[in-house]
């Protein structure tokens, strides 16, 4: 019996001292398909400007922080799932996601979404690519043209250079060197449109803990610049910063 | 991996070839290739025996085990592949961390709420502290589990059919002979279907070797889903840009599964005419006549 019961607290004692060490580890996912925001670099690891702010972002919050690729579209319900607990992958802060997950605050401001073809007369009222469940999806449907959605943000571009859609659709920041490497084969065509509050954090809405404490360093970031920083190491000196 | 390819973009030629197909990622790709095998591997005989015990409780004199046998195989077959790829894995991990939740959590509280689902840390499966390893390797569990449970209900149905094409003159002359059921079914039923259960055993495999790309909805990286990252145009943010290679990528899939099938192939002839001897077949008399 006593044999029994010390194995009782020890075992007690042992998943406490687990809990505790455990209770801090949060997970963050994110799409690694989309760059200079994120993307899996060469050696296989999770790369761009939001592994940087994510990095910076756990340690100003002392956290122990574990990163996960999901496929973009499931990448909600996989968060209410809890199998990840922080949604970091470029996605914009909308009202219609508010609905169902909360926002941290923006960590990349409001940002402009542009279309991108082949030629400069391209009519961006015909078919034009987004990927799928994006703002910019929407507001191709919006907007009167037929929408032809992708899985991947890679898929967008190659449909506009194989002839499958006349334009694609999608943040400006991430079409830019594209367009920019493409040795003039594809151009910014129309006006830049402001979609979005900017990128946020997605968390679950239970979580309000987790979001003071990243809401808080994210403030710090932008307080003592160095998210400024950031944001121009990856996506260049022309672009919108706090 | 090598020195020479400390500064990928200033080589070029062969050399750049060689750093670029030996790059952390590509080694990712050729692991993927070790993941699907083992997949098939581990899949094929969970779900031949799921198939077996499924094809068993349906010929079952007791009405509630001939029923779960026959419910098992004809709602698994009804219900399209992609919702349990999608639906039952979530439902399945969550039901394991409620379970655990049970067991594990001090204050339980209903884990289902609205559209969350929530558990105490340590009713997590993995726990989130756990390595990389663990997520990938219960990633992959639940994908063993899935496709098993998928291809056994085919299976439970191709080997229904095949027990039943035994000729009842055997099973008539065995118990003759004064072998019980048990020994009946287990010495001269389930020798002779094999040879009846083939061609559609060797259906599902061929189907099965196929349908891997399904892992990647499951959260496991295949190598369908490296071939697309690898081949999508890369931009100067990589450290090995290069335009739309997706076609060349997806070509060293078709042949590694056409090499792939015709192996298959060869190896189900092989079995098809080791099973077909001395049977009460066509094929086993074409093979005594061979021989005599």
């Amino acid at each position: 019996m006593k044999k029994l019961l010390l194995a009782t607290a020890l075992i007690a004692v042992s998943g406490a001292a687990l809990a505790e060490s455990h209770s801090q580890t949060v997970r963050l996912g994110t799409e690694g398909a989309y760059p200079p925001f994120n993307f899996i670099n060469d050696a296989g690891e999770i790369a761009g400007f939001e592994r940087d702010v994510g990095d910076e972002l756990c340690a100003r919050a002392e956290l122990t922080c574990e990163w996960v690729t999901n496929e973009w579209d499931s990448i909600i319900p996989n968060l209410q799932s809890g199998n990840y607990d922080v949604i970091i992958a470029g996605m914009s802060i909308t009202d219609e996601r508010e609905e169902v997950l909360d926002f941290s605050q923006n960590y990349f401001p409001p940002a402009a979404s542009a279309y991108v073809a082949l030629t400069a007369d391209a009519d961006l009222k015909g078919v034009v690519s987004a990927q799928i469940s994006t703002i910019q999806a929407g507001y191709v449907a919006e907007s009167g043209a037929t929408v032809l959605e992708f899985a991947t943000p890679d898929e967008t571009v190659a449909a506009v250079r194989n002839g499958e859609a006349v334009a694609v659709f999608a943040d400006k920041d991430f079409l830019a060197p594209i367009v920019a490497e493409s040795n003039g084969e594809l151009m910014f065509v129309g006006e830049p449109v402001q979609l979005g509050g900017g990128v946020g954090l997605g968390l679950r809405e239970s979580d309000a803990e987790l979001k003071e404490k990243l809401n808080a360093a994210i403030q710090s970031m932008k307080d003592d610049g160095s998210l400024n920083a950031l944001i121009e190491k990856h996506f260049g000196p022309e672009t919108a910063k706090f | 991996m090598f020195a020479a390819c400390a500064d990928p973009k200033a080589i070029e030629g062969l050399t750049w070839a060689a750093c670029y197909l030996t790059s952390g990622k590509h080694l990712d790709f050729y692991w993927s290739f070790l993941v699907v095998l083992a997949l098939l591997a581990i899949t094929a005989p969970t779900a031949l025996a799921m198939g077996f015990a499924g094809a068993t409780a349906a010929r079952s004199r007791f009405l509630p085990l001939s029923l779960l046998g026959k419910g098992y195989a004809a709602i698994v077959r009804g219900v399209p592949d992609i919702v349990f790829f999608l639906f039952f894995v979530i439902a399945l991990d969550q039901g394991i961390e409620w379970l655990k939740s049970l067991a594990v959590c001090d204050d339980y509280a209903w884990p289902w709420q609205g559209l969350e689902f929530r558990v105490c840390q340590e009713a997590k499966v993995p726990l989130s502290a756990s390595s990389a390893f663990w997520h990938q390797a219960y990633g992959f569990s639940l994908a063993v589990f899935t496709f098993a449970l998928v291809f056994g209900a085919f299976a439970a149905n191709v080997l229904y059919g095949a027990m039943g094409a035994v000729p009842k003159a055997q099973l008539e002359t065995a118990e003759s002979y004064g072998m019980s059921h048990s020994q009946v079914f287990r010495r001269i039923l389930v020798p002779q279907m094999w040879v009846y259960a083939l061609p559609g055993l060797s259906n599902l495999w061929m189907i099965l070797i196929k349908a891997t790309p399904l892992l990647f909805l499951l959260g496991v990286k295949d190598i369908v889903y490296w071939a697309r990252e690898l081949g999508g145009s890369k931009t100067q943010a990589y450290e090995y840009p290069h335009p739309d290679w997706r076609l060349w990528y997806f070509l060293g899939l078709l042949v590694f599964y056409l090499c792939f099938t015709k192996v298959s192939e060869v190896v189900l002839a092989r079995l098809s005419a080791r099973l077909s001897r001395g049977q009460a077949t066509a094929g086993g008399e074409a093979q005594r006549k061979a021989a005599a």
